[in-house]
């Protein structure tokens, strides 16, 4: 004796909040119910298994029903299937879009192709997040970028705009979007220790002052690429560690202002040089692709693990990157300011956030 | 040529991928009505394509208006093989042709398919411009009204009402054995959907000839079945009141509107012993029906003859016979002019002030047929006569019981196979002449003043010495003058003057008989001599579960008889209430036969316990908590109540000769259970077994629930569909009857979890619908809507309404408030608030107020950032969306449709204007201003990758939502924003998962209509705030 067929459909669609999530994360009916059961959430509402196990199946396809729906957000309020409340309809929508920031973390900077999707089951198994999970998540990733690829203006606005998210996920979605275009290196054993809010910070950084958006948001490029002439621009900057004077000028001034202020002093006057030399190589290579695509790599290697190693607090380089940089424009003979303060201003606030254990 | 009908093809979205290679549509619409065809371009590669097109023009007689539908066909252009159908729009024209009705339709409709279902969506224009020189009025019944609503129309006033209206076409059905057929599937069903469109048409216009040829211009409680016969046939029948209805030309001014809406089912207001409405004028002042004798006759109201003649027996001593001579003195009248018709039936379920007088109990017929039999299957005459057999035997029940109409009445069938059984079933009643012939005006005010408005209808309409059935009456508990049974079963809504002491709930009979598997005339045969039986059975149980509730009357109820293979189910519902007038019930006592062993009394004195405990609950959940005074009854003690039965028995046709049962002499006392009897055994376990309902829900299957007053505006209309596969084959009865009890139990417990979040709520209109799809299937489909309530309220609002400042404060926040709020005057007449001792200031109280949220608004204010957002993306889309909105702004609208787009607006619902749904005839916290006609679909779904769509409830989950998406869509571009007295008549599904196939039918109906809350009609008009709080306490109820 079995229940062949089990619906219930109302007017107004409703929604569990906490099916809902589960669903997202990608439980099975079976285990959704125990779940439940677990939780308790119930209240005092006598259920049993079988009431709970029909609820979750009703849910569970009513979400498969709007999954379709889901992939283009904005024809959610125009479809004519369910009828859903505005707030439900958003709430739907962002939880759909929301991801587990672990698992951001293992797909950034990666192509985001056919050939990532086979490696889900990975990072499946290494984040305990479950694999369908981890498919819906992949899947977004990949939708966001096809639509916004193309299109010109603020990427996390774009984003904001098809996907009808709120500003904090899209700016997630911005980041994710822009590590995948450029295929920025993030899974070295070196960079493990940073977070995707790390990197989403950086990319938020970099989209902001480093792409052609960051000037003219008019123009005809997007903001996903750097832009060219600006990286091709910083190679000017090497005048500062090929110019011995001026090296020497830059070294004295940023030590006269430091001194006294900062505990690790004489570490900083004794690596300055190859601090700063480190700086300007990276900033000096952006044209190559492949340079690009190792900043953070080169940042941590270069500039971050030798401070560490001589542990440098977070006060410490903050007040270094700062006078670091004002001071190099005060040097008379130095041309760049404008090109160098763009490049500083992400570099020192990209390296403070990475800054950490 | 009386009418143009105009079509316009504006734009398609969201239509289906077409051309692989492409991933784009080339498509183009044929608009088809009669014989003509109309085509537009194609539109080339898009997914939203622009027609844009001409005005496509019929020239039609108005005749085919209401037959035909408007065909739209979507189609992808091929340059090198056939066009490819997308799908289709059917259009009906109907309610374009009453002037009263909509203007145009325009709107998006979604592309139906019946292999894809739901494929994108078109946006139409259509007119009509009848000419009017409509004076061969012969075959066409333009104009006329119908209302699915069993009442009389929110915003009409009767002024006369026919009576019983009928029709009945037969078809050859397209297709009857689908899966095994050469032709495909999907050409047959879309030729049967076609097929049925076209006979509800010509259904509807026969029955509008009808109604003209009787004077009237509406038919209200049209209710329309389909009989799909198989090899016979496909019939489409339909019943209905016709009725002369007048629009209130002002829906603003209350004074006008005060009386046609006291009529009004929904009308909450609800007569406390010691309080009536003041709403009804001038006897507003009578505080107590007990006294309603003398003060009428102070008063010196209509002092015509039989009134003195009444009023001066004053109360007590032995009215009840002398009023006979009066009583048959009015019968008479009014059975004259009830005589005059075939049939005095009425569909309507509830009724004008003043037009039910008395009710007699349930009168039902039911006949076996055998459909191989009939000599010409296409024609319609043999069913004509099977149920003219049936009318005239639920007539001479009725007469029987002393009534001279039925009332609440109803026709159903049920197939299987060859064999059919069709069942009528009713209410006996007493009418008053007053909406049935013009002369009679005079005599009806005495009429009205005669019975008291609160117990008037359970006074005997029959003789009492010579009652039709063994009987224990009463004097009435309330005017103490009439004599009124002890129980009292009805297929009628509650009346809302009635009498009524604490809550309803909604009590269901469950039954299931295992029957040998036959063939033709013997199956025939079993058939129906089983029936007397299983309708015995659920009579008892009906009885039974009234007693453990303590409670003594039956409304709304319905018994439902479906036939399988090889069993028989019975469901019946209905929601019992405690009348005041009728005697208490006494309580259920278990006797056993052997009594001499000891384990086996205590084994029935817990059971005992049992039962008595469980009424003793019942009474306080309810609160049915009759007034004392039940003890003083005038010079006899409560007399031992005795079974009896109200249901008339069918004699079976077919079978040679089944005695009739003599149901009062079965059992010498139902409420004695005797323990030996297994039936006894059974009853006793369903009784126990049913589970309370969780703590903040009630049940019932009326459009009204009897103690709940205070609305809010929340409510959720939903379809729930269950089908159980019995395995095992070689089930007992009491077996089978477990399954079917608790799959009833389990679905209703699984409806109080969904619903759990409007808790305090309803379950309104509660209908359970059975069928037995297959041998080892049984199929509940149930549709209700659930409506959440203050309960806050009841308890305060008795205080609220005695400070007056307090009120008017109320009242002045509310129109600042962004939410409307809820008026609750009926809790003045709320019986809690009178127990306190409040009821002296009943003529005050209909103006009290009392604020209440209105759940729905609460989305106003969460859509805040998400509405800005779509609102951006709107206007940075390029292309399509864009300009289709434009599109849709060009498009002319009709007069009421900005006044509900506005009420819409604030919904804030994205750009799909929200539809409500109700299965009631009114929406809580709102008035209805507009009818703008008759929602009557059928769709037929069929899949042949079941598997992949999720399974049978994977197809039936998506099949039910796309079916209400296409009701909304036709209610919006009626310019409408709900559906009211809605219903699934037919839900069929047939699946052969071997074949990894399904199949499913659907046919539902209801009413378009546009409401405004009332929050916002009040802000409208600037009124001295008196007469504003007039208008919502006799408005609508909330």
């Amino acid at each position: 004796m079995t229940m062949e067929l089990d619906v219930f459909v109302g007017n107004t669609t409703i929604i569990d909040e906490e099916v809902y999530q589960l669903w997202l994360d990608g439980f099975s009916v079976a285990d959704a119910v125990k779940m439940r059961l677990e939780n308790g959430a119930l209240g005092e509402c006598e259920v049993s298994g079988e009431v709970l196990h029909s609820d979750t199946m009703d849910q569970y396809r009513t979400f498969q029903m709007c999954e379709r729906l889901l992939h283009c957000p904005s024809k959610l309020a125009n479809q004519l299937l369910f009828q859903i409340p505005a707030h439900h309809q958003a709430m739907l929508i962002e939880r759909y879009y929301e991801f587990d920031h672990m698992f951001a973390r293992e797909v950034l900077g990666k192509k985001l192709s056919k050939g990532t999707k086979k490696d889900l089951d990975d990072i499946s198994s290494k984040t305990g997040i479950a694999l369908k999970s981890c498919r819906r998540q992949f899947d977004n990733f990949k939708r966001v970028f096809k639509v916004v690829e193309e299109l010109k203006g603020p990427l996390a606005e774009n984003v904001q705009h098809h996907f009808l998210l709120s500003d904090l996920l899209a700016k997630d979605y911005a980041a994710v979007v822009f590590f995948a275009n450029s295929r920025f290196e993030t899974g070295k054993k070196k960079l493990q220790y940073l977070s995707f809010q790390d990197f989403a910070f950086c990319a938020c950084q970099l989209i902001s002052y480093w792409t052609v958006g960051a000037v003219d948001n008019m123009m005809d490029d997007m903001d996903v690429d750097l832009e060219k002439e600006f990286l091709h621009d910083l190679k000017d900057l090497k005048v500062l560690v090929n110019d011995k004077d001026m090296l020497d000028q830059h070294k004295s001034l940023v030590c006269s202002q430091l001194r006294g202020r900062i505990r690790v002093f004489t570490e900083m006057e004794a690596n300055f040089k190859n601090l700063s030399r480190a700086l300007i190589n990276i900033a000096s290579k952006l044209t190559n692709t492949k340079d690009v695509r190792d900043l953070f790599i080169d940042l941590v290697e270069k500039f971050i693990e030798p401070c560490r190693s001589d542990k440098w607090t977070a006060g410490d380089l903050t007040l270094f990157l700062t006078h670091y940089t004002s001071t190099a424009s005060t040097l008379e003979t130095f041309r760049y300011q404008v090109i160098w303060e763009r490049y500083m201003g992400v570099v020192k606030s990209c390296i403070l956030k990475m800054y950490h254990d | 040529m009386p009418g143009k009908l105009k079509a316009k093809i504006v734009a398609g979205r969201h239509l289906p991928v077409m051309d692989r290679a492409s991933d784009l549509t080339d498509a183009f619409v044929e608009v088809k009505f009669g014989n003509t065809t109309f085509k537009t371009d194609v539109y080339p590669k898009s997914l939203n394509p622009q027609w844009n097109s001409e005005w496509f023009k019929f020239e039609v007689d108005d005749e085919d208006l209401q037959d035909e539908p408007l065909q739209i066909t979507v189609l992808d252009h091929d340059t090198y093989s056939a066009n490819d159908a997308i799908g289709k729009v059917y259009i009906d024209i109907d309610p374009l042709l009453s002037s009263e009705a909509a203007t145009v339709i325009s709107g998006w409709f979604p592309i139906y398919d019946t292999i894809h279902g739901i494929r994108g969506e078109i946006n139409v224009l259509v007119k009509v411009d009848l000419f009017n020189d409509l004076n061969r009025f012969r075959q066409s019944s333009c104009g006329v009204k119908f209302f699915c609503t069993t009442s009389i129309p929110r915003c009409y006033r009767a002024v006369m009402v026919h009576g019983f209206v009928e029709e009945l076409v037969v078809n050859e059905d397209p297709e009857y054995q689908w899966i095994d057929r050469i032709r495909t599937p999907r050409a047959s069903n879309e030729a049967r959907q076609r097929l049925i469109s076209l006979m509800s048409g010509e259904l509807q216009r026969k029955i509008g000839l009808k109604v003209l040829e009787m004077g009237g211009n509406a038919v209200v409680g049209y209710l329309q079945c389909f009989d799909l016969e198989g090899e016979s046939g496909l019939v489409v029948r339909a019943i209905g009141t016709a009725c002369t209805l007048d629009k209130i030309s002002n829906t603003y001014a209350p004074a006008s509107a005060i009386n046609p809406c006291n009529s009004s089912p929904s009308k909450d207001t609800k007569d406390s012993p010691q309080a009536v409405p003041s709403a009804l004028g001038c006897r507003s002042t009578h505080s107590s029906p007990v006294h309603s004798a003398s003060s009428r006759l102070s008063q010196g109201f209509s002092v015509s003859v039989p009134t003195l003649l009444f009023a001066g027996m004053g109360s007590g001593g032995s009215a009840g016979k002398e009023a006979g001579p009066l009583k048959a003195l009015l019968r008479q009248q009014t059975q004259s002019a009830l005589e005059q018709r075939e049939f005095p039936f009425f569909t309507l379920t509830s009724f004008p002030a003043g037009f039910l007088l008395h009710v007699g109990g349930v009168v039902s017929a039911r006949s076996v047929k055998l459909l191989d039999r009939i000599h010409n299957p296409d024609e319609p005459e043999t069913r004509d006569a099977w149920w003219e057999e049936i009318r005239q035997e639920i007539k001479s029940h009725a007469k029987a019981l002393g009534c001279h109409a039925v009332v609440g009445y109803s026709e159903s069938t049920s197939i299987c196979e060859e064999v059919c059984i069709l069942s009528a079933s009713g209410t006996a009643a007493v009418l008053s002449s007053r909406f049935m012939q013009d002369g009679a005006l005079d005599m009806d005010h005495r009429f009205e003043d005669l019975a008291p408005p609160g117990c008037g209808f359970c006074h005997i309409p029959y003789d009492e010495l010579n009652m039709p059935f063994p009987a224990q009456l009463t004097y009435c508990h309330c005017c103490r003058r009439f004599k009124v049974p002890d129980v009292l079963f009805t297929t009628i809504d509650l009346p809302t003057e009635a009498n009524v002491t604490g809550k309803g709930c909604l009590i269901q009979a469950r039954l299931c008989r295992t029957k040998k598997k036959a063939q033709g005339e013997g199956n025939a045969t079993a058939i129906s001599n089983l029936l007397p039986f299983l309708e015995y059975e659920l009579h008892t149980q009906l009885m039974n579960k009234l007693k453990l509730r303590s409670m003594n009357a039956l409304f709304g109820l319905r018994i439902q008889i479906s036939i399988g293979e090889n069993m028989l189910l019975g469901l019946a519902s209905a929601t019992g209430v405690y009348l005041t007038p009728l005697p208490s019930p006494g309580g259920i006592q278990i006797a056993g036969k052997t009594p001499s062993d000891i384990t086996y009394e205590q084994h029935i004195s817990n059971m005992q316990k049992k039962i008595n405990d469980t009424i003793a609950k019942n009474k306080e959940l309810y609160e049915v908590n009759p007034p004392e005074l039940v003890e003083e009854v005038i010079g006899s003690p409560i007399p031992e109540p005795r079974q009896r039965s109200r249901l008339f028995r069918s004699h079976s046709e077919s079978s040679d000769e089944v005695s009739e049962l003599d149901l009062s002499h079965g059992k010498k006392d139902a409420f004695v259970l005797e323990i030996d009897d297994t039936d006894a055994v059974e009853d006793i376990h369903s009784l126990l077994t049913d589970a309370p309902t969780p703590p903040g829900f009630y049940s019932c299957n009326t459009e009204i629930m009897p103690g709940i007053y205070n609305w809010t505006s929340a409510l959720q209309m939903f379809t729930s569909v269950r089908v159980f596969r019995l395995s095992n084959v070689n089930l007992t009865n009491q077996g089978l009857n477990k399954v079917f009890n608790d799959l009833c139990e389990n679905l209703l417990k699984s409806l109080y979890f969904k619903l759990r979040s409007m808790v305090p709520c309803c379950l309104c209109h509660l209908n359970f619908t059975v069928a037995v799809p297959e041998d080892e299937l049984i199929q509940v489909a149930v549709t209700a809507v659930a409506m959440s309530f203050d309960k806050e309220q009841t308890l305060e609002n008795g205080r609220q309404s005695c400070d007056k400042t307090l009120m008017k404060a109320i009242t002045e926040n509310e129109e600042q408030l962004q939410f409307p709020l809820e008026l609750t005057a009926e809790s003045s007449s709320n019986p809690l608030s009178s127990a306190k001792g409040l009821s002296e200031v009943s003529g005050a109280l209909p103006s009290a107020r009392a604020p209440s949220v209105d759940y729905s608004s609460f989305t106003d204010r969460c859509s805040s950032w998400i509405e800005q957002l779509r609102l951006k993306a709107h206007t940075i889309r390029r292309g399509s969306i864009k300009t289709m909105s434009s599109l849709e702004k060009a498009s002319p609208l009709p007069e009421g449709r900005s006044r509900s787009l506005r009420s819409n607006r604030s919904y804030a619902g994205g750009s799909v204007a929200v539809v409500k749904m109700t299965p009631l005839s009114f929406i809580p916290g709102t008035k209805i201003i507009k009818y703008l006609g008759i929602i009557n679909m059928f769709f037929i779904r069929e899949t042949t990758s079941l598997r992949e769509e999720g399974g049978v409830s994977g197809f039936l989950h998506s099949f039910i939502a796309e079916v209400f998406a296409m009701v909304r869509a036709h209610v919006a571009a009626l310019g409408g924003n709900a559906v009211v007295s809605y219903s699934m008549k037919e839900c069929v599904f047939m699946e052969n998962p071997n074949k990894n196939q399904a199949q499913c039918l659907i046919n539902v109906s209801g009413d378009a209509v546009i409401f405004v809350r009332e929050s916002e009609l009040e802000a409208t008009p600037p009124q001295p705030q008196s007469a504003s709080t007039q208008t919502s306490s006799s408005g609508e109820g909330t």
